[in-house]
């Protein structure tokens, strides 16, 4: 059960994995906590944190690649992340609607002369 | 061909037999994986849309403590690096280290479940429980089914280390090592997701 | 000590209950006493009960879902004859509450339990042998899927004679669901049913999946498998991806009715229409997890009757694929009248009239087959038949109703009713009796009486049309759906008219029933001696029928298409590489060894969810206990298969019928002199 590559390269890969993911990790987290980014960027700036010490963690940890051996479990992945921002996004988006057309002062738009008429963008 | 006996016919047949089952065992691990994440997806997304539903209660700034939080990502972010070590250590054969690094991956992770369970508590005993608004529902149920999941790992890991005393690393062990290590880094990432969007933002 | 459970639970005072039990329990303690007549314990135990063989769980897949068809049926008949009695003055036979279970049951039923085993059942019988494989990739599994399955069918029959079923439809909306205004334990029941069954589908999904892709026959490309194979691919794809949002909606469910959480309350800022959105996440791709195997079997049986090889090949994979896909960007269409908005509504609606079109192109595709083909009027092909006709006119309902201000006037109607029973019978369950017909030789070694099939069908047919049609008039007509009473004496004859519907189809399950007698009667008559009854062109037919218990001796190499097509006709695949013709030794074979362990946790599992129903933790804990037991002994047992020697397979090879044998080993061609099998090509 033992595999092609030698062991030490491997080592190297989870040394490397963890220090990346520290170093997202404090990043995100001071992002926050010092309050020395402006507001507007923090949202944005610890998003691309974790969306890259995912991809650290399934580069280094897991060992996800377009290597042949791997090729499944990638094209799984990928329609799964697919799917999953479809469902997300898609989900968001229409809570998001139904909040603002069902859940406001005026739902079904009943009220004239209201900016939040049916078909208003 | 012919020059080969039968016995050692079937003695490759039977090692590529096992290979292949390894292998189709480890991609079947990978997709229950990726149920789990449409699983988590649905949590988080539950999560986004209920996490201003305050209900005149604590916010999230109120109430997360985030150096704490930190703590809690570096002892689950160590027990992945642990965790890596206690695979190359079965790739090696190496027994003894195998159940070491098992065993310190275990007593991290339980560090972690131990913290969050003490949060939870905290929460509750402070009258912040899941029953008092959406936010919270939403909260508990998203950081608990993480916490659940990797106690149900952590209650894996102790059988392997049962197994792994009195079988050794014989391919079956091995394999369930193999999964258990992917589960574990899965959940790790899934952390990753949580302390972000959760903890980070609704620090904010 | 009991939790809520007490003697009150049980419906000593409701007749239709004390009726519909006492049914249950003469048809049970029949079947029982046979099995005791026949001596047969031993033998059901050890060699189906406990099986891991892909054949016999797919065998008890079908029995359990045509068992449950009866039931939900059941449940249809007596809401036919409520809706005709209960019109003015007149309440029928059913208060509101008990009517509500009975759709609600109907519902649960016909999808989750006679559906969904159907086509796995399908699925399991057919796909390893048509990729030339000797069982699943994990059979252990296969099994444990199964009981999860048959659990969750136990669970609602057990809701009819201790407590009451949910009250809330199939779908479960909140805050109907919720505990406030459903405190009893239907829901309950009807949550932790689809929850333990759910784990089973996920498992078979992965099952499959992985089978299809790791355990082909060598030479068997993608684009070299059979079409039945590439919708079962893609049903995996859809179980793995949809059933975990079912599952964690379902989750936060549970979390509000037994923690007080508020995901989907009134009340501290939950959200209902949160629900439906999570909910049909699932339930859009569950509706295509329903349809794909059944254009899978429409494919294999048009090929194999009009006995041309299947128009295009290609594109049926792609529309296959691209229904998959697209299976996902559709779900709002479930809830256009909740209030997203014109633009979410136009954008979901024109995703829904898209998806239509790949359907739209196998309908076609289907015909090209037929077309200068030679059309053997068999059961399965007018199941077939009826299906284009039939499924076309519910599918243009469809979109229809995708065309949002349309569905504003037909949404929770009996026009949306007529519309997705219209897909999932003459649709799926078409399917499925068309599967059933043609693979049951293969299973059981003798066909099935095709004039009670012919007839079996035209009663269906007929049936749906007066069943249904008269329900897309009420849907225009203004009748809303789930009525157990109205005062709008105009919709009375329609479904009158329904009501006979309902009759005929009643009939038709009859005639199927002494199909099945009849034909076990007749089985020395219509044995099949050669394993290819039907001049088929799938590796299924290349082995004995019924299988050894190990498929193949040797495992068949592939060179194309319709790959026993081209064994038998063109000397293309061949079994065993290299091997000189007639000169193939047999090799041993290792197989996995049947197991009690499944059943256990499935035991163990219906413990655990009829605990939860009723609120006894300890219970609840116990059953954990016992899956978690069951799973942690199963993986310390070291001897989990057995060898099948050469002379053992020689032996049994040998026992086949020469002429199928002579195909196998020689390449060379069916002997024409058999009636009916003589082919052009």
């Amino acid at each position: 059960m033992v595999p092609a590559h030698a062991g030490a390269e491997t080592e190297r890969s989870y040394r490397i994995g963890f220090l990346l993911s520290v170093v997202l990790t404090v990043l995100a987290f001071a992002v926050v906590l010092l309050g020395e980014v402006p507001r507007s960027l923090i949202v944005p700036c610890i998003v691309a944190a974790a969306a890259a010490q995912m991809l650290v963690h399934l580069s280094y940890f897991l060992h996800l690649s377009a290597a042949p051996e791997q090729r499944w479990n990638l094209l799984a992945f990928a329609f799964t992340v697919l799917i999953i921002a479809i469902v997300l996004g898609g989900s968001l988006w229409i809570m998001y609607h139904l909040h603002e057309q069902m859940m406001g002062a005026d739902p079904m738009n009943l009220v004239s002369g209201n900016p939040h008429a049916v078909g208003h963008p | 061909m012919t020059a080969i006996t039968l016995q050692e016919r079937e003695l490759v047949a039977a090692s590529h037999e096992h290979a292949a089952a390894a292998q189709a065992a480890e991609f079947g691990f990978w997709l229950y994986i990726m149920s789990d994440c449409v699983l988590f997806a649905t949590l988080f997304a539950g999560y986004a849309v209920l996490s201003g539903s305050y209900a005149g209660g604590p916010t999230g700034r109120d109430l997360f403590h985030l150096p704490y939080v930190f703590v809690e990502t570096m002892l689950l972010l160590t027990s992945s690096l642990s965790c890596g070590f206690a695979t190359l250590a079965l790739h090696r054969g190496e027994r003894a280290r195998v159940r070491r690094w098992l065993l310190v991956t275990g007593v991290l992770g339980l560090g972690f479940v131990v913290m969050e369970v003490a949060e939870f508590r905290q929460l509750i005993l402070e009258d912040n429980g899941p029953d008092k608004s959406a936010f919270l529902s939403a909260f508990f149920a998203l950081v608990g089914t993480h916490g659940t999941h990797v106690a149900i790992g952590l209650i894996w890991m102790a059988v392997m280390l049962v197994q792994v005393r009195i079988k050794g690393l014989t391919p079956a062990v091995a394999g369930r090592l193999e999964r258990l290590s992917v589960f574990w880094h899965f959940l790790d990432i899934i952390w990753v997701g949580v302390f972000t969007v959760v903890y980070l933002m609704g620090a904010l | 000590m009991f939790g809520q459970l007490d003697l009150s639970a049980i419906p000593y005072g409701n007749p239709i209950i004390v009726g519909a039990l006492g049914i249950s329990a003469v048809l049970t303690v029949a079947v029982m006493a046979l099995i005791t007549h026949l001596r047969k314990w031993n033998y059901l135990w050890t060699e189906w009960l406990c099986s891991v063989d892909h054949k016999r769980i797919g065998v008890m897949y079908i029995v359990l879902s045509l068992v449950m068809l009866l039931r939900g049926f059941a449940d249809a008949i007596m809401m036919r004859l409520q809706q005709i009695l209960a019109v003015g003055d007149s309440f029928g036979y059913l208060p509101a509450g008990h009517y509500d279970q009975i759709f609600t049951a109907h519902g649960t039923i016909m999808v989750l339990f006679m559906a969904m085993p159907f086509l796995v059942g399908l699925m399991n019988i057919v796909v390893p042998l048509q990729i030339g494989a000797r069982d699943v990739a994990f059979p252990f599994l296969n099994s444990v899927s199964f009981w999860l399955t048959a659990v969750g069918a136990a669970l609602v029959m057990i809701s009819l004679g201790v407590g009451e079923f949910s009250q809330a439809g199939w779908t479960g909306y909140p805050p109907l669901s919720e505990t406030k205004y459903s405190p009893g334990p239907g829901v309950d029941y009807w949550i932790w049913s689809l929850q333990i069954s759910g784990v089973g589908t996920l498992l078979t999904g992965i099952n499959f999946l992985v089978t299809i892709v790791k355990l082909r026959a060598p030479g068997m490309t993608l684009m070299k498998m059979p079409v039945f194979v590439w919708t079962t691919l893609c049903t995996c794809v859809l179980i793995i991806v949809s059933f975990p949002a079912l599952t964690g909606t379902l989750a936060m469910l549970t979390l509000d009715r037994y923690l007080g959480m508020h995901f989907f309350t009134n009340e501290a800022g939950g959200n209902v229409m949160m629900y439906p959105n999570l909910l049909w996440i699932w339930g859009h791709p569950e509706v295509y997890i329903l349809i794909l195997p059944a254009f899978g079997v429409f494919s294999e049986v048009t090929a194999t009757f009009a006995r041309k090889k299947l128009f295009g090949y290609t594109s049926m994979v792609y529309a296959t694929v691209a229904i998959t896909v697209l299976s996902f960007t559709v779900w709002l269409h479930h809830f256009f009248t909740m209030g997203a908005g014109p633009d979410v509504n136009a954008v979901f609606g024109i995703a829904t009239m898209i998806i239509a079109v790949p359907t739209g192109l196998k309908i076609f595709n289907w015909l090209f087959t037929i077309y200068r083909g030679r059309l053997q009027f068999t059961t399965p092909v007018l199941w077939t038949l009826g299906f284009m006709v039939t499924f076309t006119i519910g599918g243009m309902a469809g979109v229809l109703l995708a065309v949002p201000p349309a569905d504003f006037q037909l949404h929770n109607g009996l026009f949306l009713v007529a519309h997705f029973h219209n897909m999932l019978i003459s649709g799926a369950l078409f399917g499925y009796f068309a599967g059933y017909t043609y693979w049951f030789p293969k299973v059981f070694g003798f066909k099935l009486n095709e004039r009670l099939g012919h007839a079996a069908f035209w009663c269906w047919e007929i049936g749906f049309y007066l069943a249904f049609m008269p329900l897309y008039l009420l849907g225009f007509l203004g009748m809303p759906r789930r009525l157990e009473h109205y005062d709008n004496h105009a919709w009375h004859v329609y479904l009158v008219i329904a009501g006979c519907g309902a009759v005929v189809i009643l009939v038709g399950i009859i005639l199927q029933i002494v199909q099945l007698v009849v034909s076990i009667r007749q089985r020395r008559e219509t044995r099949d001696v050669t394993g290819d009854p039907w001049n088929g062109r799938t590796l299924e037919w290349s082995v004995s029928s019924p299988p050894p218990v190990y498929n193949f001796a040797h495992t068949p190499v592939v060179t194309g298409l319709d790959a026993f097509w081209s064994m038998k006709h063109e000397g293309g695949t061949k079994p065993g590489a290299g091997a000189p013709a007639g000169l193939i030794p047999y090799e041993a074979i290792h197989m996995p060894r049947n197991t009690g362990v499944g059943v256990a946790i499935g035991a163990a599992s219906l413990v655990f969810g009829f605990a939860m129903v009723w609120h006894i933790w300890w219970m609840a804990i116990a059953g954990c206990l016992g899956v978690f037991i069951a799973l942690v002994a199963r993986s310390l047992d070291d001897d989990t298969a057995y060898l099948i020697s050469a002379a053992e397979v020689a032996r049994t090879e040998a026992r086949r019928s020469p002429i199928a044998y002579e195909t196998v080993v020689t390449g060379r061609g069916l002997a024409p002199a058999i009636p009916g099998l003589a082919n052009p090509v």
